[in-house]
């Protein structure tokens, strides 16, 4: 029992059929070859399934894939413009916060919200706000410093073009 | 003293290890109703052999882990009325299926309700919040619940739909003990109404936690008026120390007359002590729970003080 539902994949229209029982998460990496979304825990404890889902991060393996139908989803593929990374993308590249790069999409995605929220955030608030994902590699100081540069970056970034 | 028990050691019921969470291993039919009665209709023609989805984020996992096996999904994200938050003058109204994260945005919620802001800003993390419910946090009727206190000292009522109608429960009679509630069957929590406090309102949450993502060990809500240092009203509700959410009725009534003196606190976290009914399990012992009751009663009552306005 399923249906064919159809949404948007990083900007492009997707039509496929999934069962009613699919996960959004095994239809991204099994069937459509979206691999950043990651399996973690399974049970929504660590984030490493973490894809925008209209704009929202939430969980792809608590996710119905015939929920999708009509929506928008975003995932760590779809955030690099003209094949240049994303301001986050490089940051943590930068500050050299990913290790073995399991968590890094869910985190990307996360911290991508974050920024769009508050555009100026404070240690506290970073750590506040990525506490739904989890880094086995255990390299939160990295990845909240790249929180913060990419933060920095952004904000040049505005303040070069108001100039221009 | 209070008597020490030699604690076992607790068995899962399932090995955990050996549950395939990749995957969702039970077949179902799917709805996707767009309103109320369509809902109702739903669950009346499939009875308990039905399930509401709502955020998804135990009903999933508990489907996954194979405690339930439902033969038909009713996910009601998409029903519009049970999706908003709106002030009705005496009270604000909250529909069941409104995301957490939607509840911790609203502006009402913060201002007026600052003890349910509290309780939803500490659950999980932002993509649990972005998908769970008020009516599913409620609705799971677990003992931990954290929107549960708050709303039991807001008084909030509960709007159940079913096939013969609407019905207000005020939620102190709503939950009847681990994972039941009065929904029958046939019925949906519809809304959370939750009365306006009278000025000079001070409310707080607390909860003590292993670690962020985790439910409470012990979680408290208060609402607390004053008039010159003496208490005119005071509401207290614990979760995670009995069957279900629970009211600290002899402590309210202990307190209410009262100067708020580091004495009567202290009487006050002793009288929460005897009222609260803790059993031991993974996330903590009967003993931490029921000593660190009072403790959090104690603080809470201090934090929701401090935040009345022209005290």
């Amino acid at each position: 029992m399923g249906k064919i539902i159809r949404f948007r994949l990083n900007g492009r229209p997707v039509s496929i059929y999934v069962e009613n029982n699919e996960l959004l998460l095994n239809v991204l990496r099994e069937k459509l070859g979206v691999m950043s979304p990651k399996y973690g825990c399974g049970i929504g404890e660590c984030g490493a399934c973490t894809v925008l889902l209209d704009g929202e991060p939430v969980l792809s393996c608590l996710t119905l894939a015939v929920e999708v139908d009509g929506k928008d989803v975003v995932t760590a593929e779809g955030l690099a413009k003209d094949s240049e990374l994303d301001v986050v993308q490089r940051a943590f590249i930068e500050e050299g916060a990913i290790q073995c790069g399991y968590c890094i999409p869910g985190f990307i995605l996360v911290a991508k919200k974050l920024l769009e929220e508050n555009p100026e955030p404070d240690e506290d608030f970073i750590r506040e706000y990525i506490r739904g994902n989890l880094c086995r590699c255990t390299g939160y100081v990295n990845i909240v410093r790249a929180i913060k540069r990419a933060a920095e970056e952004l904000k040049f970034h505005v303040g070069k073009n108001k100039q221009v | 003293m209070t008597e020490r028990k030699f604690v076992k050691p607790l068995k899962p019921k399932v090995d955990v290890n050996r549950v395939n969470t990749r995957i969702l291993p039970v077949e179902f039919e799917y709805f996707e109703p767009r309103t109320v009665k369509e809902v109702v209709e739903l669950l009346s023609k499939y009875g308990s052999e039905a399930r509401i989805l709502a955020g998804g984020t135990d009903l999933i996992v508990r489907m996954k882990q194979r405690f339930i096996e439902p033969k038909y999904i009713v996910n009601i994200k998409k029903v519009k009325e049970l999706n908003f938050i709106e002030d009705r003058g005496d009270h604000l109204a909250i529909g069941a299926a409104t995301k957490l994260r939607e509840i911790e945005k609203s502006g009402i919620v913060r201002k007026r309700f600052v003890a349910l802001y509290e309780a939803v800003r500490s659950m999980a993390g932002v993509q649990i919040r972005n998908m769970a419910t008020i009516g599913g946090n409620l609705c799971n009727a677990s003992p931990a619940a954290d929107t549960a206190p708050p709303l039991l000292v807001f008084e909030a009522k509960l709007k159940i739909v079913g096939p013969d109608g609407e019905k207000l429960v005020p939620i102190s009679e709503f939950f009847l003990g681990p994972g039941k509630t009065v929904l029958k069957h046939d019925e949906v929590l519809a809304e959370i109404w939750i009365p306006y406090q009278p000025e000079g309102t001070g409310s707080a949450f607390i909860k003590i936690a292993r670690v962020a993502m985790d439910l409470a060990k012990v979680n408290v809500a208060v609402a607390l008026r004053t008039e010159e240092g003496v208490v005119k009203s005071v509401k207290i509700a614990l979760g995670a120390v009995a069957p279900t959410p629970i009211r600290a009725y002899k402590t309210e009534e202990f307190l209410t007359g009262k100067e708020l003196s580091e004495a009567t606190l202290e009487k006050a976290a002793e009288i929460v002590k005897t009222e609260v009914k803790p059993i031991t399990d993974i996330r903590s012992t009967a003993e931490y729970r029921r000593e660190v009751s009072g403790v959090i009663v104690k603080d809470a009552l201090l934090k929701a003080y401090e935040r009345i306005s022209g005290r």
